[in-house]
């Protein structure tokens, strides 16, 4: 344990900008505008930043936001890759960083207007046909049209279905719990619009077996936040948030969102790497937590990710759903933000705010007597976690 | 050569006046700025208050040449208000309507009575003009058409609005003489070049697989060594790390693993709903491809029995596809 990174590092300062489908300025000022925040949260001089991470796709370089900070000592960057799967990553590797003494001061950043420039499930991405390797792998996909996010989540979830009896119910209960949490949310894009699973199962057809509310809205906006000691924490103005255990995790026959070669597709065997491993690093257990953030870019994913993290055994977690565990009031209410579904999709960042604020106590929908949340990030990719304690 | 009986209408026409089309925004210095960086256009007497001041306009003027420019339809094709809605090009479409389609280049005269300041508000009036006897040319048979702009400054004040200049539009309306050697297909006038699937990333890993797809064979890669299977094509052998690869033809048949139906967004040139398998092939390798045979109402069943087929698209890209066995019959 005294070789691991855990408890050497904590998440003192949190920033975003607000959440829209058209933020209406660069993703640098987004970007800016939140690192700035994040700091005056934390009470930190811009000019004592010596280190950077983010996740790609993020386009916003940390070196100009160096620049603009007026940082001339920085000593640790890095740009994880996965896009969503690596959003518990950063704070990992910033953790590291400060743990290993690199750097004292990280912003760890996501800023991107993903709605108004982007957007990833237009089913077009410009794939050629020259043989560099991201080319010939979806080579197998796009000429046949199986070319969404959506669709890609779906061929795991048929399968998920067909095995254990997991029905389109169970995902739209995922649904109604995010948008119950994100109707109390007054960050969250849809704040004060509630549904109903009756609203969940006459949603057309994004593909089939996902409707359009199993899928998590497109957002523009940024957040960051300040990563430090944990001795140095203890000196600052906000409670101390602790970064308790943060791994990455690709496991046996990984693809990005096509993983269907390995001898069962129902599980999500990187996630199962983060889960061992963050168990590891913390000495904490499923039972350690009272809220957690799960990674819902589309609502079929949380089922196995339950099971991964053992809250569910496996092919069960359709229980734990209808039981209304994961819902407001439930045992281990998850997505209090109102997650990617309800509050926005900035690629799970503000989903670790959220962890960040129920362990300070701040979120509006607070879960009483918080020591430890989960965090996950995006998965059918090279995905990643943190576990975030109280000091 | 004698005039034909439709003739008349056309010439009936000659010297009507249409209406008055609006510019959208006054002469501003921010649409000449952006004309003047796209055409290359450097002289400072359009760009350079001060310079412009002390020149003999004493102020910022707009290039004659940005003339048409003011007045012409927005991005979506509406006037700006007020504008008159008569067509001007009518006669065109009468010719059209009597069998000539085409068009060559258009002749365009322009003539300008003075420099246009910031801030004045432009329209133009259109006189058909005039039309030609038919006449025949390298090109075909046809009109020549001949319209004339007029373009005005308005005062504001009750005065006679100033003529500050106009445009002679001449197009030859013609019967080709040789038709086009490839026949368009029918509806394709004007329509958008059609999209085609993309094409996958060939590489020298995965090269078998697509020139067997074009000799309709389903080639699975297997390693000379262990002598398993692996698809998605590698390198390398996954289960024993030899570079000593071949590939087995596959027979074809397998069942459905799982499945998905795409309905949104719709993506030229797929037809939605588009029903897509993950195939478990008898030789124990998956592989994903569009399925045939699907009927909308009826949802493909996990563990059917399925066959490939091979399908050419535009004649250069041949693809797997996997019929449900249960439809063969029928089909």
């Amino acid at each position: 344990m005294n070789d691991s990174i855990s408890g050497k590092a904590a998440i003192v300062g949190l920033g975003a900008t607000e959440f829209s489908k058209n933020s209406g300025r660069t993703e640098l000022r987004l970007a800016m505008e939140a690192t700035l925040d994040a700091l005056k949260d934390a009470g930190i001089d811009p000019s004592e930043v010596d280190g950077f991470s983010s996740y790609s796709v993020d386009k916003v370089p940390e070196y100009e936001i160096a620049r603009l900070l007026g940082c001339k000592d920085v000593k640790f960057f890095s740009q994880i890759p996965h896009g969503g799967g690596a959003a518990c990553a950063p704070i990992m590797h910033a953790a590291m960083a400060v743990a290993t003494g690199v750097c004292k001061t990280v912003v760890v950043y996501r800023a991107m207007n993903e709605r108004s420039w982007y957007r990833f499930g237009t089913g077009s991405y410009g794939f050629g046909s020259t043989p560099i390797f991201e080319n010939t792998n979806y080579g197998w996909y796009m000429p046949h049209g199986f070319h969404t996010p959506a669709s890609w989540v779906g061929m795991f979830a048929q399968r998920y279905m067909h095995e254990y009896g997991a029905t389109s119910e169970d995902f739209g209960k995922i649904a109604v719990a995010a948008r119950d949490f994100a109707s109390t949310n007054p960050a969250a894009f849809f704040y004060e619009k509630p549904i109903t699973l009756a609203d969940h199962q006459s949603s057309k057809w994004i593909c089939e077996p996902l409707h359009l509310l199993d899928c998590c809205q497109e957002s523009d906006g940024a957040v960051a936040m300040i990563i430090t000691s944990s001795d140095r924490a203890k000196d600052l103005q906000q409670k101390p948030v602790t970064i308790k255990a943060g791994s990455q995790g690709i496991s046996q026959g990984q693809q990005i969102m096509t993983s269907y070669y390995r001898e069962d597709i129902t599980g999500l065997p990187e996630m199962g790497v983060v889960a061992k491993e963050l168990y590891a690093q913390s000495g904490l257990g499923p039972e350690d937590f009272q809220t957690a953030i799960i990674y819902d870019h589309f609502t079929p994913f949380v089922l196995p990710q339950l099971e991964e993290f053992g809250f569910a055994p496996r092919g069960q977690a359709k229980e734990f759903i209808r039981a209304g565990h994961h819902a407001r009031g439930g045992k281990l209410p998850i997505n209090t933000h109102g997650g990617q579904l309800g509050e926005a999709y900035i690629h799970g960042m503000n989903g670790v705010a959220e962890a960040v604020r129920q362990v300070r106590g701040s979120s509006v929908n607070q879960v009483d007597n918080v020591e430890n949340v989960l965090v996950t990030a995006g998965t059918g990719v090279p995905t990643s976690g943190l576990i975030l304690s109280k000091a | 050569m004698a005039k034909y009986e439709w003739f008349a209408e056309i010439d009936a026409m000659v010297g009507h006046q249409y209406g008055r089309i609006y510019a959208w925004d006054k002469v501003n210095e921010a649409m000449v700025r952006q004309w003047c960086e796209v055409m290359g256009v450097d002289n400072p007497i359009y760009t350079d208050a001060d310079y412009a001041a002390k020149s003999q306009h004493g102020q910022l003027v707009a290039p004659p040449a940005m003339l048409q420019a003011w007045c012409l339809a927005g991005f979506h094709d509406e006037l700006a208000p007020g504008s008159t809605t008569d067509n001007p090009y009518g006669v065109l479409k009468l010719l059209e309507a009597q069998g000539y389609p085409a068009v060559v280049a258009v002749n365009c005269d322009l003539h300008f009575d003075r420099y246009i300041g910031i801030g004045e508000r432009l329209y133009y009036t259109t006189v058909f003009d005039d039309i030609s006897e038919e006449k025949t040319t390298a090109l075909g048979t046809g009109f020549f058409v001949t319209l004339k702009m007029v373009f005005l400054s308005e005062t504001g004040d009750g005065k006679d609005d100033e003529k500050v200049g106009e445009m002679l539009f001449r197009v030859i309306k013609f019967k080709p003489a040789n038709p086009p050697e490839k026949a368009k297909p029918a509806g394709s006038d004007n329509a958008a070049p059609k999209m085609l699937r993309p094409k996958p990333g060939i590489s020298d890993d995965n090269r078998f697989f697509w020139e067997g797809c074009d000799a309709k064979e389903l080639r699975i890669q297997q390693c000379k060594h262990c002598e398993k299977l692996q698809h998605p094509p590698a390198p390398v052998c996954m289960h024993c790390h030899s570079f000593e690869l071949d590939y087995k033809l596959a027979s074809g048949k397998g069942e459905l693993y799982s499945f998905v139906v795409m309905h949104h967004p719709h993506v030229p040139p797929f037809d939605n709903p588009n029903p897509i398998g993950l195939i478990e092939l008898e030789e124990g390798v998956r592989i994903a491809a569009g399925l045939i045979g699907v009927e909308e109402d009826v949802s493909p069943k996990i563990g059917e029995a399925v066959e490939v087929e091979f399908h050419t698209y535009e004649g250069e890209l041949t693809l797997p596809q996997f019929r449900l066995v249960s439809t063969k019959e029928s089909s």
